[in-house]
């Protein structure tokens, strides 16, 4: 048995709310003559990947930035619809930063740092004073205020948001930021390159490996850090609200070297998406939660109850929400909603062609307030909707199913943001740090645009003073550069090798059925062994039978797919590894045999209070699954109820 | 709930195949069978290139990422319009619903001398990037910003701007324009942060800048052809090319500023 590591969070000591203002004093500065003889790299141009590049190079740093996409501002960041949450108490009702801190804290079940989360909602406000600046065009009083909404049951209104599309309006604006240091000469952007290998030096991190997706070419890039700020995984299921490109290898590159994995388990299914409708279908769309304001879920009382909604009549109909949770009602927070609506399907009593889907009905709201104020309500989402799928939500119920949206898992990191490979820091959705086992809606953009604005700027410079990096350069001529690109390249030689019979998204569905019905909403000890062990067997087939069409020079997406697709059926192994681990119910991460009398996710806080970061030890070993212990001396251990 | 949806379109492809910006590329027909009226576009596409992989051919190159209608990743000219024939909806949230059994349609990438084709439907945008880089921003660096509430916006000028900021920079402007014009794009910018007070500091300068960078880069004139306003998926309003001429003729009038780009 190998010894389990405690991970030291490399928490400062002292009182949470002084600990940041105390930690920026302390930490060494680099001089302003001297920033310039720093490299860094930053992969992804999300917003935590634009915030950072742009503030980096505002300090003097030498940046590179890297991104997937024909253009920095295509990242799915770009997609969010909601808003951002901060805690400027502008509405005058009651906010504070510790309430955000608190409401955080809570809402991700008690499995974030606390000291990360405190942080978060301090510089929260700073995030919307930037913003504003750049001339992001939030939603506006008639006083010329900004406005502010309640966002995902929250009971102040604490979300800025610029229509229905703030996560776009807040990446244009960090892209904006951005190009106007590569307008400098002060970042360096390389699009449509995919980050194929970290490469460490001394154990650590000094550059990458990048496959231009346009030439084929692997080309190698060396810095004095790097910057992993590549999103989420939530496309090892296959079909997510992710993009298509969103994918998981620059942070399992990272596992590989030495970054561990921080509780891969922990996903988010959002329960207002449009439901999977045929074989083809490529990706799932989000509708905002805010439907479930005004929108009532049913299914039919009775099982296999193929007729239209207009012909069951009210008695017979099961608003099992509002039956369940009397007081929440259709407002019970995202995990409990979506597990309720997996619980009606799998009873018999789904709905629509497919049977799996259940119904979101704006009849009661369309007669209570009329046509016209649902319409300026939520006439874009439903519009939306209604080009999707065909049908018209005025008339005839939404109907709607869970879907995978977020991962709060990612590459384990201290407070500092740095994984366990020094050198290289994880930022955004990409790190696994402040939203515990489950994220609160309007957090995400929030997460993203902090760590890159204000955290990492003033971390960065530390660990360069700190590990007396100055003159210790590494440039490309190292021969970790070429063992590296000698690596990747073989890879995907092998990739266009093995020429099977199956295509790689025949694989990536399978992994994905696999996910969806045992590491997804619901989890038993017996399913994830299950599938462990069909995930295995698909690895191996994989390798055996997948075949690449084309050649390894020029454009060729089904070799960046089949990549992409080899490093997400191992993540799923780990992923469903991790959740075997912890048979506790928390947040998202829901076991079958942990749950309260009222079918609640029922926390083990003797034994799982802690962080798992699993260790990568060979390709064909187990991983070491290693703890952070986590402290709650600011925010009381309680069990959530929504009765 | 769901209509009875018709099942399997047979349609006929025409689709321009180049295999990279050196070679010359022609139009390629395929046969697609069976496919659904509830696929959008770039599923079809996704079907076509299943069966083509099966086949041992070397599936076709499009560009597209979120498949929501926001990234503006998107781009092809279908049967001649730029994201195909619904008004204000990108070629990812076009849906085969939109097309009839035995159909032909005509598939292409956007074209102008500023986006050089990449391989089959992709192109390259850089250029859109580039003339961003030359102004299409507020030069505050991060930490120097007063509290938010401290610059008020009236309500009526912030929904203008958030019009005008809706863009994906998809480029359909230019592909459509006989003259491949930038300047709804440019001017999308140039009037969210002109109707702002954040962007006033740097008006002239930005206006200035933005359009040399926009000509440099080969990209036409305007002609008031209006189609850029007629492809946009985002439905931004010519209007805001007026606002743009308007701010780079107070520019020239009242402003000492040359182009620095």
């Amino acid at each position: 048995m190998t010894d389990i590591k405690k991970l030291d969070g490399k928490v400062p000591q002292g009182e949470i709310r002084t600990l940041w203002d105390n930690h920026r004093f302390n930490m060494k500065l680099v001089n302003p003559a001297n920033k310039r003889k720093f490299e860094v790299i930053v992969v992804g141009s999300g917003l935590a990947g634009a915030s950072a590049s742009a503030t980096l190079a505002e300090l003097g740093y030498k940046v590179s930035c890297f991104c997937i996409q024909d253009s920095p501002r295509r990242a799915h960041s770009i997609a969010a619809q909601g808003g951002v949450n901060a805690a400027k108490n502008y509405p005058n009702d009651g906010d504070s930063v510790w309430r955000l801190f608190y409401d955080t804290v809570k809402g991700g079940d008690y499995r974030a740092r606390e000291a990360n989360v405190y942080r978060l909602a301090q510089v929260s406000n700073n995030i919307i004073d930037q913003c504003a600046a750049q001339g992001v065009p939030f939603a506006r009083e008639y006083g010329g205020t900004l406005s502010n909404r309640s966002f995902g049951g929250a009971q102040v209104s604490r979300t800025f948001y610029a229509r229905g599309q703030t996560g776009q309006q807040l990446l244009l604006g960090a892209y904006s930021a951005l190009q106007k240091e590569v307008g400098k000469g002060k970042v360096k952007m390389y699009t449509r390159r995919e980050m194929v290998e970290l490469v460490t030096v001394e154990g650590k991190a000094r550059g990458i490996i990048t496959r231009n997706i346009i030439t084929g070419e692997f080309e190698k890039f060396s810095a004095d850090a790097v910057l992993l700020c590549t999103g989420g995984y939530g496309n090892v299921f296959f079909l997510s609200t992710n993009a298509m490109a969103s994918n998981g290898s620059a942070a399992w590159k990272a596992y590989k070297k030495g970054a561990m994995f921080a509780n891969p388990c922990y996903t988010q299914i959002h329960p207002t998406c449009i439901p999977v409708h045929g074989d083809f279908q490529s990706k799932l769309t989000l509708m905002s939660e805010s439907l479930r304001n005004d929108g009532r879920v049913w299914v039919p009382k009775a099982q296999g109850d193929k007729r239209s909604p207009s012909e069951i009549p009210e008695s017979e109909r099961d608003y099992y929400l509002e039956r369940k949770y009397p007081s929440f009602g259709n407002l019970v927070p995202r995990d409990v909603a979506s597990r309720n609506a997996k619980e009606a399907v799998d009873d018999g009593k789904g709905v629509g062609a497919t049977g799996v889907a259940v119904y979101l009905d704006f009849a009661a709201a369309i007669e209570r307030d009329g046509e016209p104020a649902i319409k300026e309500r939520y006439g874009n989402l439903f519009d939306m909707y209604e080009r999707i799928t065909d049908d018209n939500p005025y008339k005839t119920p939404m109907r709607i199913y869970p879907a995978v949206h977020y991962t709060m898992g990612g590459l384990w990191v201290d407070y500092n943001l740095m994984t366990t490979v020094p050198g290289c820091f994880a930022l955004g959705e990409a790190n696994f740090s402040d939203h515990g086992a489950n994220r609160l809606g309007a957090s995400a953009l929030m997460q993203g645009l902090a760590d890159g604005y204000f955290v990492i700027p003033y971390t960065l410079g530390n660990y360069f003073v700190e590990e007396k990096m100055m003159g210790k350069k590494v440039d490309t001529t190292h021969p970790e550069f070429d063992k590296a690109l000698t690596a990747s390249k073989e890879r995907f030689s092998k990739l266009l090798s093995i020429n099977g019979t199956r295509s790689v998204d025949t694989f990536h569905r399978e992994l994905g059925h696999i996910m969806w019905e045992y590491v997804g909403m619901a989890r038993t000890e017996e399913g994830l062994k299950k599938a462990i062990a069909a995930i295995k067997n698909l690895r191996s087939e994989f390798w055996k039978d997948v075949k690449v069409t084309g050649t390894a020079e020029g454009i060729n997406v089904e070799l960046e797919k089949a990549n992409r697709v080899a490093d997400f059926i191992e993540l799923g192994e780990l992923m469903a590894r991790d959740a075997l681990m912890r048979p506790e119910s928390c947040g998202g991460h829901f076991r079958i045999e942990s749950q309260t009398d009222e079918n609640e996710a029922k926390r083990n806080d003797d034994d799982f209070c802690h962080v798992a970061a699993w260790e990568w030890t060979g390709d064909n070993a187990e991983p070491i699954r290693n703890i952070e212990e986590l402290q709650f001396t600011n925010v009381a251990l309680t069990q959530r109820s929504y009765k | 709930m769901g209509s009875t949806h018709a099942k399997g379109l047979t349609l006929h492809l025409k689709v321009w195949r180049q295999k990279n910006n050196k070679e010359k590329g022609r139009m390629e027909d395929y046969t697609i069978e069976d496919v659904s009226t509830d696929a959008s576009f770039l599923e079809m596409l996704d079907v076509l290139n299943e069966q083509l992989v099966a086949k041992g051919v070397d599936p076709v190159a499009f560009d597209h990422d979120c498949r929501e209608g926001i990234c503006g990743m998107c781009s092809l000219m279908i049967n001649g319009q730029a994201h195909g024939p619904e008004s204000e909806t990108t070629t990812c949230q076009l849906h085969m619903r939109k097309f009839h059994d035995g159909d032909t349609i005509v598939v292409e990438p956007w074209r102008a001398k500023a986006f050089p084709v990449h391989k089959d439907l992709m192109v390259d945008r850089t250029a859109l990037d580039d003339i961003i880089a030359a102004g299409g921003f507020v030069s505050v660096n991060t930490g120097n910003a007063q509290d938010a509430n401290s610059i008020l916006v009236s309500k009526e000028n912030a929904d203008l701007a958030m019009d005008a900021a809706s863009c994906i920079g998809c480029g359909a402007c230019v592909a459509s324009c006989k003259n491949a014009s930038a300047m709804l794009f440019v001017s999308a910018k140039v009037s969210q942060l002109a109707l702002l007070p954040q962007g006033k500091e740097e008006a002239a300068q930005r206006v200035q800048n933005m359009v040399k960078k926009m000509d440099d880069l080969g990209f036409g004139n305007c002609t008031n052809e209006a189609e850029c306003e007629a492809s946009c998926p985002k439905g931004i309003d010519i209007s805001n090319i007026a606002r743009m001429n308007r701010e780079f003729l107070k520019a020239a009038v009242t402003s000492k500023t040359k182009p620095t780009v």
